[in-house]
């Protein structure tokens, strides 16, 4: 995009500017479209699986529904609790929003659609949703409130026991595509199946840990069965108990773009991302763009997403804990064990 | 001109966030001032292209010991006036470290201005390859090169881990409260944790 704004008359340091704020602008603000269009969608299979109808006055079919609830909160008073560290309580929901914001920069959503094309795609992507505990951590203590600082209490634990098992199942993914960036990654899957199928979760050594990665995600964005930090059963909500308006709305937005981005990595490190799902010329099937095909993956897995929420009940903390620590931790490391074994006898040889 | 923008702006976060850090009154204030310095120096360390440990920066030291330290920090109960107590007693003491902290210093840029110093020739082999990612040579010199010390490190921690585990867990008999066997708890059916009653009209049920 550089090169067109060039082409424009402007000097590079410029068009490289401009096209940065560009590129991030048509990521963000489509991102924030479907955020709002997945809260709609969720409600609705929550629904449907409650035998409700779900939001359907606001809009055809309650499609604006979203839209009211931001305009709502918008209007809405921001109150500062008294006894509340102003500053910290302020920027913890902007640290939870632009946390969430931060890792779609690597995501690919086609060949050359990406926008920052780096080697290291993967671990940017561990390094930034490591740093989204912060909104949550700092969010419990500013607001000198006991139920957000349990909540938060239990959020930092819960989210640094479940990253280190995501770390160990992501090394397994980077051995086999032998790179960690993201569009090599996808690469990496073209015709993994027999020659057929994209994507490496038809890879018996990987599909085990496709599915630890889906339990780990919905650990780590906090979604049912794993949502104690907001367990409205014992915490009110969580460490969201103080926020109101905007300061709220921005941890919600922050929280379903988390979760999105968690189903993009389910797509694109085990599904083949925009790859179309056979690597087999049926119909027209590569002429589709591959960002229909990643928003088709991205779609399924978020009902997969709201599916669980509707039907499984709530762990007990130590459960979770043990979950964690005492079966992924060891599953995850006896994978990277037996992935770079079969590697090494398949691929490098094994004097090598 | 956007690197040097960009790097002064790190240094300067870097600098401004360390001395914050010092500064700040509230403990809790303190570690977040040294997350943020955390973070920028990984933002000076893609500068100067070692992308790879930028990212090991933000996930080993944001992401996980800054956390342990605001875990511990949050929790702590501490109360200010003690803690400003103790300052004409540590005096002596804080000066001392200052002195050596400045003595070191100044070795350190009288060396630098000495003029660079004789490590000897590296031979070919040891040179990176510009043509791979950083994250290929690193593997490739650790993996290789430094494979023992690198194990014997990863030996040391080990043990380490293993020790506070064991000064640490304290196991409960069986029987005490608290006490789990996580396999019963899953084998648990419905028809031996509950029990139908059919109490006549007028009488208690017999637990």
């Amino acid at each position: 995009m550089t090169a067109f704004f060039q082409s424009l008359g402007m000097n590079y340091e410029w068009a490289w500017f401009v096209a940065t704020v560009a590129g991030i602008l048509l990521i963000a603000l489509p991102l924030m479209l479907a955020v709002a269009m997945i809260i709609y969608v969720d409600r609705k299979v929550w629904a449907a699986i409650a035998l409700r109808r779900g939001p359907n006055v606001v809009g055809p079919f309650g499609l604006l529904q979203s839209f009211a609830d931001g305009l709502k909160v918008f209007l809405q008073e921001t109150i500062i609790p008294s006894a509340a560290n102003k500053g910290l309580f302020l920027i913890a929901p902007i640290v939870t929003f632009t946390v969430a914001l931060l890792a779609w920069a690597v995501i690919p959503f086609g060949p050359e659609a990406v926008l920052a094309d780096i080697n290291i795609g993967l671990l940017y992507v561990l390094a930034i949703s490591s740093l989204g505990v912060y909104g949550v951590v700092v969010s419990g203590w500013a607001s000198n409130s006991k139920y957000p600082f349990f909540s938060a209490m239990r959020a930092a634990a819960q989210m640094i026991s479940y990253e280190v098992s995501i770390g160990f199942l992501l090394v397994c993914v980077i051995l086999w595509a032998g790179t960690s960036n993201m569009n090599g990654i996808i690469e990496a899957q073209r015709g993994h199946g027999l020659g057929i199928v994209n994507g490496f979760f038809f890879n018996p050594l990987l599909f085990p840990i496709w599915v630890m990665f889906l339990i780990s995600a919905l650990a780590e964005t906090a979604r049912a069965p794993f949502d104690l930090t907001e367990a409205e059963s014992e915490l009110v909500a969580g460490y969201q108990t103080e926020y109101s308006s905007m300061s709220f709305a921005l941890f919600w937005l922050g929280e379903y773009a988390n979760v999105l981005l968690m189903c993009a990595l389910n797509a694109i490190l085990f599904f083949g991302g925009w790859l179309p799902p056979l690597n087999v010329d049926l119909i027209p099937w590569f002429d589709i763009p591959g960002w229909i095909w990643l928003f088709a993956k991205i779609f399924m897995f978020f009902f997969i997403f709201s599916w669980v929420k509707a039907t499984v009940p709530r762990f007990r903390y130590d459960q979770l804990m043990r979950l964690g620590w005492k079966v992924f931790l060891p599953l995850s490391l006896l994978f990277i064990v037996l992935v770079s074994g079969w590697l090494m006898l398949t691929r490098y040889g094994v004097a090598a | 001109m956007i690197q040097t923008l960009a790097f002064y702006l790190f240094a300067f976060l870097v600098l401004a966030s360390g001395v914050f850090t010092i500064l700040a009154r509230n403990p809790v204030h303190s570690v977040l001032w040294l997350i943020l310095a955390f973070f920028n120096a990984a933002g000076l360390m893609i500068l100067v292209g070692a992308e790879f440990i930028a990212a090991l920066l933000v996930i080993v030291y944001v992401g996980a010991v800054a956390v342990l330290f605001l875990f511990v920090v949050m929790m702590l109960d501490i109360d200010f006036a003690e803690l400003r107590a103790g300052f004409v007693k540590n005096f002596p003491l804080g000066i001392a470290i200052a002195l050596v902290l400045l003595a070191e210093l100044i070795l350190g840029i009288g060396a630098y201005r000495a003029g660079a110093l004789e490590l000897g020739v590296p031979d070919g082999s040891a040179a990176p390859l510009m043509d791979r990612s950083n994250l290929e040579n690193l593997g490739t010199v650790l993996y290789g090169k430094y494979l023992f010390l690198f194990e014997a490190a990863g030996i040391i921690l080990l043990v380490a881990m293993v020790g506070a585990i064991a000064l640490t867990h304290r196991g409960r008999p069986e029987g005490a409260r608290g006490h789990q066997d996580i396999g019963k708890q899953v084998r648990r059916r419905p028809g031996e944790a509950t029990e139908m009653k059919k109490p006549e009209i007028g009488k208690g049920v017999e637990l």
